[in-house]
């Protein structure tokens, strides 16, 4: 059964309902408790938001994110989280993420579904054409410095920090030096 | 962070002041709360508004927004007054003993400014040292020569005296000197005194100097390197540290490396000017190392497809003296210069000081790729208010990434530490990792240069890039070659001398991880992506997998848990926790001690053997802590100036009323039309009260994630802005009420919240009001905007739109970063005037 939040609260309403009938449910709620995590396999992973570093045990089922909870193993949170640690569960299980690469056309309305393969293809040539428009090989002082100026780049320190590296190494290599992210803000 | 979370609870004395920890670093509290529990700890907090924090403070003091200078620079006179140093710490490890040019002119007796200063920038030579016929610096250990450092500074913060401060800053005296008697406290070798900021003293055009002031006072008690104390930047973000580490900035390269300039013509130019040299005997000088450095990083670059000198001329070079940060950004780019933009896992449409000139910039641009895990502002940009899609001709591609439980990888904390993740689920739909994105993006545009030639092109073709395999269409990117690549490899066989210990010699096979950064070489025979990370990868595998518990220290260090840069060392700068003996200052909270051989506890920091007389600071070339900063842009001491918009008519402190060496974007020739001020040569009815800004715990940033998160957007569902009782009765507004926020450059909806936690300034007699309002809003996720439909909306809604949309371009002096702490603005009830 997929029972969105508020489809959760009203299912519980209706149970509520039944108990009603003199069910008691009491050792049902009891012995479910410990079921949740049951058969899930467990990683760990570090909160995305602040700088803190909490550490957060995700379990999965079924390829499914069914719990996060904060690791009591982790000497800087030994388990606690705040709001935001404690909902991360909803960046993953949320219909709202995007799914598919979105292309808008100049002047369209709209965003359009588009393919990976081509989004990144146009994106390269796009790249090329702003790029070899805009390299320089030197400057007004006649300096070498190899650099494309059509280009600038912001982010990102939400990436891992493998990525950060690899991002500034394609950025570099294309010769840009308008290079920023968060710390400036 | 010079030290780490954990560490809050060896501290006597903490000072919250800049940040609002309890709110925006939550889990933070739990080791301020055990100082205070276990130690008897006491907390301030110093904040114009009465904070969560403030909220668990044992002393609260109000101060005005952009007056921390006057309010720090009182303590520094008062802690020299009442003699609170700690002596034998300032003399022996900072520069309080060196003599400066007899010519430098300071503040108080310069108008305001210190010498030097020409069409607004300073000239330094006044600020150099007294150096004898050997080069080496002029000092007095007495400190009583009128031009050593320690009397300079007495003479600049003499100035600042209770009354005058707590006139600038709204302060009530009494609480002035609460917060200094207590603070001051911890000069004391037995104490420990900590301060925590964040983004509350950076937004400001005196941004970088707000730090130094505190700096200074930490090092007159003796607060840095010892366990309990330092200067806690807390950051905003999971990884921007390693972001930093990483160099996404335009003026380094990874690790803090100065990115060359195009006067360095070559390699050799480049160390030359880039290695700092000195001619103190004793000091270290690690930067000494530099060429070791870049030639590795060279090497993870461009590997051996080019020697060392082709790598160097292959990498792009700045103008001297030109700036191509983020507000320089957006003003090019509202003038059209660029073509392209990239804008990866980023909402500058929110985040960016003076929104409505960034979302005006994006118009200007042919494409540009957003990069990210929900639809947002700065994507959708060309259908958000007052555009007209029909007109903006921007291509536009929006790029689902991963989060951060469907792939692997790792994050620094703000204490260096570098922990690893682990995929969990597999990607949401067809997003990807960005590791993967970039690379197929990488190898395309690659292809095209191969084909196709280009200007340039080896520097993107010649480029490595062993970091994963292509299957089919996909690159699938792996995140632990690359780990392995920012640690670095021996990139020949070679037998080295161990550089920490003379006559033991190593061998290493080609591919073999470097040890630690000591073992970089300057010959090309290494390659490192990022020295600081040397060491995090090794014989003992990935270091920031590590999950040990134990902690020996006594203090916290958890030295097995994941691992942290540099060289696993949790406390920077650890060798000022001892005295020039090598015993430390206070043995019941040791950092190191020394066995007998070696130091034990952390990885020591400059400390080298006890009594040899290195001075620990060693990342600094004459190996002492500066009391004195003749680097800065804007004086080698902090001084107080207003915010550029400010309530004010007049800088109290001196005739200079604004930073003198600011660029301001209203200048001719500077920005454009946009760049608008209110309130600078003289107050501006128009918007009578100071604007400022801050976060709520169930969001992050601009809320690009977290308003997606309908749990979170319940909780705190849209714009709102905080006032005093007193200014909500003389605006006739209350609780709940629908206002309008205003500033010269645009104005935002909002809901009123009336509390006591701010109350009216009263500065040099005036009453003076301060407003709040958070900045995780934006268009997107709310009600009333149109939805098309294949757009995704949101389960829980938000209301209002961002808080810079009224922020300005006006950046710190050194940084560049906006001053969104302190700006003016007018609020009135929605429908009123």
């Amino acid at each position: 059964m997929n029972v969105n939040r508020r489809g959760f609260l009203k299912l519980s309403g209706a149970v509520m309902a039944v108990s009603g009938l003199g069910i008691s449910l009491k050792p049902i709620a009891a012995h479910a408790q410990p079921l949740k995590i049951k058969y899930a396999k467990e990683t760990t992973t570090v909160c995305p938001y602040c700088s803190v570093g909490c550490s957060i045990i995700v379990s999965v089922r079924d390829g499914k994110v069914i719990n996060t909870e904060g690791d009591p193993d982790s000497p800087i949170n030994k388990g606690s989280l705040c709001s935001k640690g404690g909902s991360i569960y909803q960046m993953a299980v949320n219909e709202n993420r995007l799914d598919k690469p979105l292309y808008r056309a100049p002047f369209a309305t709209e965003w359009k579904e588009v393919e990976w393969d081509w989004a990144l293809g146009k994106i390269a040539k796009n790249v090329k054409k702003s790029r070899d428009a805009s390299f320089k090989k030197t400057n007004a002082k006649g300096e070498v410095v190899n650099r494309t100026e059509g280009i600038a780049s912001v982010g990102s320190a939400a990436m891992d920090l493998e990525e950060c590296f690899t991002y500034q190494k394609f950025l570099r290599g294309l010769g840009l030096v308008y290079i920023e992210h968060q710390a400036r803000i | 962070m010079t030290n780490h979370w954990n560490d809050f609870k060896n501290s006597d004395v903490i000072l919250i002041m800049g940040s609002n920890p309890a709110s925006n670093h939550p889990i933070s509290f739990k080791w301020i709360q055990e100082a205070i529990d276990k130690r008897g700890a006491k907390l301030i907090c110093v904040d114009p508004r009465f904070t969560q924090s403030a909220a668990k403070a044992h002393l609260y003091a109000p101060l005005r927004s952009g007056t921390d200078i006057a309010f720090l620079g009182g303590m520094i006179k008062y802690i020299l007054e009442k003699n609170l140093i700690q002596h034998e710490y300032v003399v022996s490890y900072t520069n309080a003993s060196f003599l400066v040019n007899p010519a430098l002119k300071m503040p108080g007796e310069n108008k305001g400014v210190f010498s030097g200063l020409t069409d607004g920038k300073y000239e330094k030579d006044t600020w150099a040292y007294q150096v004898d016929a050997e080069g080496v610096i002029k000092k007095d250990k007495t400190l009583t020569d009128p031009n050593c450092v320690f009397q300079l500074l007495k003479k600049h913060y003499s100035r600042y005296t209770p009354e005058l401060v707590s006139r600038i800053t709204g302060t009530p005296k009494d609480k002035l000197l609460e917060v200094y008697k207590i603070y001051g406290s911890t000069g004391k070798p037995d104490k420990a005194g900590v301060e925590l900021y964040a983004m509350g003293w950076t937004q400001h055009t005196v941004g970088v100097q707000n730090i130094r002031t505190m700096c200074i006072i930490q090092l007159l008690l003796g607060n840095m390197g010892i366990a309990g104390g330092g200067v806690a930047a807390m950051r905003g973000e999971s990884n921007v540290q390693g972001s930093t580490d990483h160099g996404l900035l335009f003026h380094i390269w990874p690790g803090y490396l100065g990115a060359p300039t195009a006067s360095m013509k070559t390699l050799k130019d480049f160390n030359e000017k880039r290695t700092p040299k000195t001619k103190e005997k004793n000091s270290l000088n690690w930067w000494k190392n530099t060429p070791k450095y870049v030639a590795s990083f060279l090497r993870s670059m461009y590997g051996t497809n080019a020697t060392l000198e082709e790598a160097y001329q292959l990498m792009p070079k700045l103008d001297d003296g030109a700036n191509y940060s983020w507000l320089t950004i957006f003003d090019q780019m509202y003038k059209g210069k660029f073509t392209g933009f990239f804008a990866w896992g980023m909402n500058p449409a929110c985040s960016g000081a003076h929104s409505n000139k960034t979302r005006q910039a994006m118009t200007k641009l042919d494409w540009m790729v957003n990069v990210n895990l929900f639809d947002n502002e700065t994507g959708s940009f060309w259908r958000g208010p007052g555009m007209d899609p029909a007109k903006v001709k921007t291509e536009v591609f929006m790029l689902p990434c991963a989060s951060s439980i469907e792939k692997e990888g790792s994050i620094a904390n703000s204490s260096r530490l570098m922990q690893w993740r682990y995929k969990a689920i597999s990607p949401v739909g067809l997003s990807k990792p960005d590791g993967d994105i970039m690379s197929e993006l990488y190898f395309k545009t690659r292809d095209l240069y191969v084909k196709q030639g280009g200007p340039g092109k080896e520097a993107l073709t010649k480029l490595t890039w062993p970091y994963g395999k292509q299957v089919g269409h996909e690159f699938h990117y792996e995140p632990r070659k690359v780990a392995a690549e920012i640690n670095g490899v021996f990139l020949e066989n070679k037998r080295m001398e161990n550089p920490t210990k003379k006559g033991e010699f190593k061998e290493f096979k080609k591919g073999d991880p470097v040890p630690t950064f000591a073992w970089l070489q300057d010959d090309g025979s290494t390659s490192s992506g990022c020295w600081v990370y040397c060491g995090s990868v090794g014989e003992k595998g990935n270091l920031a997998m590590r999950r040990g518990t134990k902690d020996t220290s006594g203090i916290g260090l958890y030295p097995e848990w994941a691992w942290c840069w540099p060289i696993n060392r949790r406390i920077i700068y650890n060798g000022a926790s001892v005295d020039p003996s090598g015993k430390p200052w206070d043995p019941k909270r040791a950092v190191i001690k020394w066995d007998g051989e070696k130091w034990a506890g952390d990885v020591p920091d400059g400390a080298g053997n006890p009594g040899a007389g290195r001075p620990p600071f060693i990342m600094k070339p004459d190996g002492v802590a500066s009391l004195f900063g003749p680097g800065l842009t804007d004086g080698p001491f902090p001084e107080h100036y207003e915010p550029l918009e400010c309530p004010v008519e007049k800088n109290l402190m001196s005739p200079q009323k604004n930073n003198p060496v600011i660029k301001r974007f209203d200048a001719s020739g500077v920005g454009s039309d946009m760049d608008v001020y209110s309130g600078v040569a003289s107050c501006d009815p128009r918007f009578p009260f100071i604007g400022t800004t801050y976060r709520v715990s169930e969001h992050w940033q601009t809320g690009v994630l977290t308003r997606w998160c309908p749990w979170l957007a319940e909780m705190q569902p849209g714009m709102f802005v905080e006032m005093s009782q007193e200014l909500a009765k003389e605006r006739g507004i209350v609780s709940g009420d629908k206002c309008v926020v205003k500033s010269a450059r645009g104005e935002v909806e909002a809901t009123a919240i009336v509390t006591p936690r701010f109350k009216p300034f009263n500065i040099d007699g005036n009453t003076i009001h301060e407003i709040g309002i958070p900045w995780h809003y934006g268009w997107i996720t709310t009600a009333d905007r149109k939805y098309n439909p294949n757009d995704k909306k949101p389960e829980v809604n938000t209301f209002g739109d961002a808080a810079n949309i009224l922020t300005s371009t006006i950046g710190d002096a050194n940084t560049m970063i906006p001053e969104s702490k302190a700006f003016m603005v007018n609020v009135v009830k929605k429908g009123g005037k």
